[in-house]
């Protein structure tokens, strides 16, 4: 009789929080990638396969997160933004958590290397991409701000500067990819070509990391438009 | 016939609208409080005091219009002039036929109003027992109305006042310096316009006249005894800055959790003034036949007595059962903070403290559903079940006719018994 009672399900759980644990996962699983090159670089195997292992475990927990809040985001929920927009920013968050999954799986698997020349460049530049992540994840904290603001006023300019902020970040990181695959290219007749062809896929899944978590900042960027 | 039993009649009028009363303090007073227990501004034992108290009071003195509606607004009694026990073998019908309706539809648990089952009973053993044209329809007609606008009303009024607390207090640059400059100004409107509303429209049965000048002036005052109070507890609470870390709008909430208490009297208030009259309503019409000696369309005041049975039926209610039910709604509901909370329970509160006013019997429940969606198309609340509102029309469509079924059935059964 009280479970069944109308005002108490008229409420239903808002999304904002899950979504924000959600994100909040994906990059804790993210900055695990860069104690995981470091064991790389330093040829450190067994400390590399290690953290593999726990990224694919903190890829896992958001994944279920993600089917979670899919199952609790029925149509019919009255939401104080497009619920098309919310399951396209967790589609999103997902797909970063699965770059990072996949760069550790390849790594591990194929027992790659960095030449010495591109080791601190890739460094640097996955340090970048992971801040994107991180900016990511600040500007998705503040969508329960932005819901008690009714998406309105001061704290909207809040989140669009972070927003542009999290955009010069990835600007950044294609900068420094354009770099490290630059030196990459001038080493690259020294190499084994399966190798080579290998290293430019991680750079490039590297960069995906950034690019998602700026396509998270556009999607909130569009909500806020509305 | 009348004076043979009218003792019995007496007695099970009171039994029947102390089971309604009882009813409604059990179950209904805790969709009333669900918005205020639900933001976390009151805790379980603060919003059953409040509850038990302020629907005393609204019972008490703003119940009489709506209780005047129920008793002879829909019936036209001149017909019954003849035939006075069919009144009150009607009322009596409507009374249980609500009663066992309302057990019935909490026991499977469908969205089910008292009001919309009182009125429906009335209707149909008026329709059926004495005749079509027995019906006030004029009257019913804007009853029906007023389900329809009532949750309208009470949206907009909430979208309006979630729109003025955003530009106000949320999107400004300092919320809190202006939470604590605006909440009393809207600490005072609640005061105001339940004072307002109770004092032109519910006073009269206490005996007490005035004149529309000293109604303004007592309700002014009302609203600032209100305001002050508000502002000494503001100044009391303790604000922590490291607590907007996380998130930035906690201290701003605590000054609406102040406001949100202040305004759940208001609500538990109204909803006191509307609801008892659907219990004692039919007691009242009851009542009034057999102390007139058959007399039907009896001028008499109301005697007071029937609202305090009200008032008194809907506290044990809430007491025996009420607060388990007000904790299970407010422990269910994480979506709503103090400052929405208080958007949509002070625009049902107005609502129905209105047509409470205007002696209009409407559902309080789905006045305060109209009032949260309002909030939610000013994109304030995390996430809405919009299905429950298909389920409330669609209570509607069902209450009516079965309200109005089980009291043909039950009126014609007492007159057999008693006639």
């Amino acid at each position: 009789m009280v479970a069944k009672n109308y005002m108490y399900r008229l409420f239903g759980r808002s999304p904002v929080k899950p979504l924000q644990e959600h994100m909040g996962k994906v990059l804790v699983c993210v900055e695990e990638l860069i104690p995981f090159i470091d064991a790389i670089v330093r040829e450190d195997e067994q400390t590399a396969a290690k953290i593999q292992k726990s990224i694919s475990k903190y890829e896992k927990e958001a994944d279920k997160l993600k089917k979670d809040l899919r199952l609790h985001l029925p149509s019919g929920m009255m939401l104080p933004v497009p619920r098309t927009d919310l399951l396209e920013i967790l589609r999103i968050q997902d797909q970063i958590a699965n770059k990072a999954k996949d760069i550790a799986g390849i790594m591990v698997g194929r027992n790659m290397k960095f030449p010495e020349r591109l080791a601190p460049l890739f460094v640097d530049y996955l340090r970048r991409c992971v801040d994107a992540a991180v900016q990511a994840n600040k500007t998705v904290n503040e969508l329960d701000e932005l819901v008690e603001t009714g998406f309105r006023g001061s704290e909207v300019e809040l989140v669009k500067s972070m927003i542009s902020k999290l955009d010069a970040i990835e600007s950044d990181t294609d900068k420094l990819q354009i770099k490290i695959r630059a030196t990459l290219f001038k080493i690259e007749k020294d190499l084994p070509p399966v190798e080579v062809m290998f290293l430019y896929k991680i750079i490039e899944w590297t960069g995906d990391l950034a690019d998602q978590a700026q396509r998270v900042g556009s999607r909130l960027h569009i909500m806020l438009a509305k | 016939m009348i004076a043979e039993y009218g003792t019995v009649f007496i007695i099970l009028a009171i039994i029947f609208g102390l089971f309604m009363a009882w009813g409604i303090g059990a179950n209904d007073v805790a969709n009333a409080m669900a918005t205020s227990v639900g933001s976390k501004a009151l805790t379980i034992k603060q919003a059953v005091i409040i509850a038990a108290i302020f629907e005393f009071a609204g019972a008490l003195l703003a119940g009489g219009q709506v209780t005047k509606t129920i008793r002879k607004g829909m019936v036209d009694s001149d017909l019954l002039a003849s035939t006075p026990e069919l009144l009150v073998f009607g009322m009596l019908a409507s009374l249980l036929a609500a009663g066992l309706w309302l057990l019935i539809a909490s026991f499977y648990g469908w969205p089910v109003s008292t009001t919309h089952s009182i009125v429906g009973a009335i209707v149909g053993f008026a329709a059926v027992g004495i005749g079509f044209e027995a019906v006030h329809w004029a009257k019913v007609g804007s009853i029906a109305m007023s389900w329809v606008v009532s949750p309208l009303l009470a949206g907009t009024i909430a979208f309006l006042l979630f729109n003025s607390v955003q530009k106000l207090i949320l999107n400004t640059s300092d919320p809190l310096a202006n939470a604590k400059k605006y909440v009393p100004y809207y600490m005072f409107l609640v005061g105001f316009i339940i004072a307002l509303v109770t004092l032109f429209k519910g006073l009269k049965h206490v005996g007490l006249e005035m004149s529309a000048m000293e109604n303004y002036i007592i309700a002014m005052l009302l609203g600032l005894v209100v305001m002050f109070i508000g502002k000494a507890k503001i100044k009391r609470i303790k604000f922590d800055p490291s607590e907007d870390k996380d998130f930035h709008f906690t201290n701003v909430e605590k000054i609406f959790a102040v406001l949100m208490m202040i305004t759940a009297c208001a609500m538990a208030f109204a909803h006191g003034s509307n609801d008892v009259a659907n219990a004692v309503g039919p007691v009242a019409a009851v009542v009034g036949v057999v102390e007139s000696g058959g007399e039907v369309a009896q001028k008499s005041a109301m005697p007071i007595w029937i609202l305090l049975l009200g008032g008194v039926g809907i506290v044990v209610g809430l007491a025996m059962y009420g607060h388990r039910v007000i904790a299970t709604v407010g422990s269910g509901i994480t979506a709503l903070t103090p400052s929405r909370g208080f958007a949509a329970t002070l625009a049902a509160s107005i609502t129905v403290v209105l047509a409470s006013g205007t002696g209009l019997p409407i559902s309080t429940t789905h006045t305060l559903v109209g009032a949260v969606l309002g909030v939610g198309l000013a994109r304030g609340i995390g996430a809405l079940n919009l299905g429950v509102v298909r389920t409330v029309f669609l209570s509607w469509v069902v209450t009516l006719p079965a309200g109005a079924i089980l009291a043909i059935i039950i009126f014609y059964i007492l007159k057999g018994v008693f006639g």
